[in-house]
């Protein structure tokens, strides 16, 4: 018995001109309005897919499109999807890529099939079913796309709130604010071990008034970027040690007391101004109230 | 004061080139009486328990000839690798680069002779 789904095949087979024809007026028809050279390169990607759809359907005609026999369509589909939503088209104009196309696809099947209902019946629905996985893989593939660009900045936006900031020449502080997950705190303990080489900088103070909870992996981090900044030749300060937190890594067993601590930034940048040799000195003000020098 | 020696290490080190550094190294230590080492690793990006060890070793070696070492251009993979690893580095003074290291090694060496005579720094 002849398969069924091998008479999408056969469609293909002879009109393939005029449905990439049809395909490329409905496409003008309903989606937005492009420019020659946009025009010119859709067009040339649509030809391509038929053409990659004609040869999957002849080599697996029984509608499942997840072997490797449907390779081609699919890594063309994901490629153009990725693409679209890279691009700013929204799901609908990428999915409608797709579903523009059944309309042409019944047209050839009802030319072809025309004299019997319940063949050509048969084969519009196959091709339904075609097409919707089609066009389902296509969404799917343009949600990915934009799901990675969320979390690609997600990561830089965690890269920007922990900047290392040059407080004297010879001094850097960074502060931290928020949560510190594992993730992060090796971003950060990159970021100052570099900035220290970068700088030569011999102090370098972190500041954690902006981390609500301090964990013993929190805690386990922050020490070894200590042990790091020390090992290259830099002295490294924790600051902003809240009362909470204080009590919190006395009760977790940490051992900090081969580090100095600081309750404030101001105290820690005291200390490491004085280790350097540094001395500040305030100067009397002449007048009373009127001029502060 | 004495000489200084700078010793830069570029390549990978394996058992036998090592031997041959610390055979060099003690040699010249005492050819050219010198007081202090620099060890520049900054051109290495990988270090192991064997380097940290050869470090170590030099660093004692160097000490029973009377000269002081310090250990410079740690890059920052090496110094979270050696402290992943837990790789006792204890008694080996660093310094960022070539510079903080002898300013590093004139304290080292000042340090040290307070211990035993007294040397006057010219």
């Amino acid at each position: 018995m002849p398969s069924a789904k091998n008479r999408l095949s056969q469609t293909f087979d002879k009109r393939e001109h005029e449905i990439v024809t049809q395909w490329l007026e409905q496409q003008q028809a309903t989606g937005r309005k492009l420019n020659a050279a946009e025009r010119e390169q859709t067009n040339r990607l649509s030809r391509e897919f038929v053409r990659s759809l004609r040869a999957a359907l002849e080599r697996n005609g029984s509608g499942d499109i997840s072997g490797s026999d449907w390779a081609p369509v699919r890594d063309l589909l994901a490629d153009f999807s990725s693409q679209r939503a890279k691009d700013g088209y929204s799901p609908r104009e990428t999915a409608g890529f797709i579903f523009s196309l059944k309309q042409p696809v019944f047209s050839a099947l009802r030319a072809e099939l025309g004299s019997d209902p319940s063949a050509l019946a048969d084969e519009i629905w196959l091709a339904t079913l075609l097409l919707d996985e089609l066009g389902l893989m296509t969404t799917e593939a343009y949600q990915k796309t934009r799901e990675d660009v969320i979390l690609r900045q997600q990561k830089e936006l965690l890269e920007l709130s922990t900047p290392v900031v040059r407080l004297w020449e010879n001094i850097l502080a960074l502060p931290l604010i928020g949560t510190l997950d594992s993730a992060r705190t090796q971003v950060v303990m990159q970021n100052l071990l570099e900035a220290i080489v970068q700088t030569r900088s011999d102090f370098a103070i972190i500041d954690i008034t902006g981390v609500p909870v301090v964990d013993t992996l929190v805690a386990q981090h922050l020490l070894k970027t200590v042990a790091a900044a020390r090992l290259m030749g830099a002295d490294c300060l924790i600051s902003g040690i809240r009362p909470q937190i204080a009590q919190t890594i006395i009760h977790l067993g940490v051992d900090l007391s081969a580090v100095t601590t600081k309750a404030t930034l101001a105290d820690a940048f005291d200390l490491a101004l004085r280790r350097s040799g540094h001395k500040v000195v305030r100067e009397a003000s002449v007048a009373s109230g009127l001029t502060v020098r | 004061m004495g000489e200084f020696l700078l010793v830069t290490i570029q390549v990978d080190m394996h058992d036998r080139l090592a031997m041959t550094l610390q055979d060099d190294l003690t040699a010249q230590i005492v050819k050219y009486r010198a007081h202090g080492v620099l060890i520049d690793i900054s051109a290495l990006e990988i270090v192991d328990s064997f380097i940290g060890r050869m470090l170590a070793s030099i660093a004692s070696m160097a000490r029973l000839l009377d000269a002081e070492t310090v250990v410079v251009g740690m890059q920052p993979a090496v110094a979270i690798t050696l402290v992943e690893l837990g790789l006792p580095m204890q008694g080996i003074r660093t310094a960022l680069d070539v510079e903080k290291g002898m300013t590093a090694l004139r304290s080292a060496i000042l340090e040290a002779g307070r211990d035993g005579y007294s040397r006057s720094i010219g």
